[in-house]
């Protein structure tokens, strides 16, 4: 098998127009203009970015297709785009904005039919579903036979009503929150121990993360964004045996994301099974160029890509 | 450097506006078209694609593109095929069996092996052959499911175009050229600078 370099992926967390960092996607602080974030980060060496809508408000929403047009502007590198993706039109107007990837989450999760819509339409290279895991509630105390029982109905209708108020930066809360919860995903027994959260975090489905993984890759997905629900801000690294759970599960691409604070913790990501790490706040506060990330991870043996027009391969 | 005017064909679910700003970065005016007077017109013209061999061919044919398309490569005159653009050229490609390519190149597209990771999704190496004018040496960003492999001219190539090289499970063909017509399986438009050199090349030439 032939691997790619590793690609290094910035990602701006966009609310009304402005990066925002997020810690277990709470706490959100203004980090600045994603156009400008974006290029810099290209020029430091970025194999890719993306660009994720937290924007609670239709108001906010209205704003993110002239986020994406400036970032498209501003950068001749791949652009993925993330937030309120519910339909086939939502897909189709990032892409025109300058998307090239677009990434659906709990949308995805209310509808599976979305997936293979957005895949038929506009290919599998096009076409990335978000998944946030946390570890079962059930696995977490030692008790993984009985997670199953997480996927009933009614649990995840009673988060969503109770978490409504508490997280209004669900991304993709409306309109899709009104249909039944998680009617659309399989409720398959939580075998690997990880379920998909949506909303957020908001919400906990119950679903199987690695199995929804699957359902999606069928349904014609060329590429998984898997969060860490559990890591997400911690700075702790990436869920390594989520990772590696789900690259013996599915064939097509998978984006680390959330906890990573090294490229240590990149080049962990890697030997998991990651095809790309994806990073905000390592970034955003300056501790780490992605430049200087690359040369780290080049001298601990992960195959980068370091330069463009005539590069030597590490 | 001379304002160049570009026409990017329409496919119908590319996405132009990476291709456009990718040009209009190098001074170009981009027009995007989709009716053959404007293909046969047209200084430079690009043919990009994303998404399904049969969906694209069905809007080359519906928009009445082909033998314009055909002609100007037939020709010699200077087109960019982007990806699934390039793949149009060739003679079919077995994501869609029985659907004909332009013909333009004596290959068929294939999907990548089993045991790689499919769509190969990130940048590659891609080694041009000494006799590439246009398709530099250096990395660039690929998206794709199904490549061409082999032809029968010189150098395992098709015959009569220079072949760029690069590696997923075995040797595929990143790029083809024949004087001012290029075939692009990554996307120069997101492979920055690697990309804005492989374009000013070909914009110069």
């Amino acid at each position: 098998m032939t691997a790619l370099p590793l690609r290094i992926v910035p990602c701006l967390d966009v609310r009304d127009g402005r990066v925002v960092k997020g810690v277990s996607f709470q706490g959100l602080r203004d980090q600045g203009d994603p156009a400008a974030l974006a290029a810099a980060y290209e020029e430091q060496g970025a194999d890719e970015v993306v660009v994720l809508d937290v924007s609670a408000t239709p108001e906010g929403r209205a704003t993110r297709l002239d986020v994406v047009r400036a970032v498209r502007a501003a950068l001749s590198v791949p652009l993925t785009v993330g937030g309120g993706v519910g339909r086939v039109e939502d897909a189709s107007l990032l892409l025109e904005a300058g998307a090239d990837k677009v990434a659906a989450n709990t949308a995805a999760v209310r509808r599976s039919g979305l997936l293979s819509e957005l895949a038929a339409r506009f290919g599998a290279q096009c076409v990335v579903v978000a998944i946030d895991a946390a570890r079962s509630a059930t696995a977490a105390l030692g008790s993984s036979a009985t997670a199953a029982t997480s996927a009933t109905s009614a649990a995840p209708a009673t988060s969503a009503t109770s978490a409504a108020s508490a997280a209004p930066a669900g991304s993709a809360a409306s309109p899709a929150s009104t249909a039944s919860p998680a009617s659309a995903a399989p409720a398959s027994p939580a075998s690997s121990g990880y379920e998909v959260v949506v909303r957020s975090g908001a919400e906990r489905t119950g679903i199987d993360a690695v199995a929804w993984a699957v359902q999606a890759a069928a349904a014609g997905v060329g590429e998984v964004l898997l969060t860490s629900f559990d890591r997400d801000g911690t700075k702790r690294g990436y869920d390594l045996e989520l990772l590696r759970q789900m690259r013996a599960a599915v064939s097509v691409p998978i984006v680390a994301s959330g906890g990573a604070d090294s490229p240590e913790h990149m080049a962990q990501a890697a030997r998991a099974g990651a095809d790309a790490a994806l990073a905000a706040s390592i970034f955003h506060e300056g501790k780490w160029t992605v430049a200087g990330v690359k040369e780290a991870l080049r001298e601990m043996g992960v195959t980068v890509r370091l330069d463009g027009v005539g590069g030597e391969a590490p | 450097m001379r304002e160049s005017a570009v026409a990017v064909v329409r496919t119908g679910t590319a996405n132009l506006a990476s291709v456009g700003t990718a040009l209009q970065r190098l001074g170009c005016r981009v027009e995007f078209v989709a009716d053959a007077d404007a293909v046969v017109r047209a200084e430079r013209l690009v043919l990009p694609g994303v998404g399904a061999f049969a969906a694209a061919r069905e809007a080359v044919v519906a928009q009445g593109l082909e033998d314009a398309l055909r002609e100007r490569i037939a020709q010699g005159r200077p087109t960019l095929g982007i990806c699934l653009g390039m793949q149009l050229m060739a003679l079919g490609s077995e994501e869609a069996p029985g659907v004909p390519g332009l013909g333009a190149l004596d290959a068929v597209a294939q999907r990548f092996g089993d045991g790689q990771r499919v769509p190969q999704m990130g940048w590659n190496r891609v080694v041009p052959s000494d006799r590439c004018r246009i398709v530099p040496a250096g990395f660039a960003y690929f998206a794709n499911s199904f490549r061409l492999t082999a032809g029968v001219g010189a150098d395992g190539a098709p015959g009569g175009w220079t072949p760029a090289w690069s590696d997923y499970g075995g040797p595929f063909l990143a790029a083809v050229e024949r004087g001012v017509v290029v075939g692009c399986q990554f996307h120069p438009e997101l492979s920055g600078a690697y990309g804005r050199a492989l374009l000013a090349q070909w914009l110069a030439a």
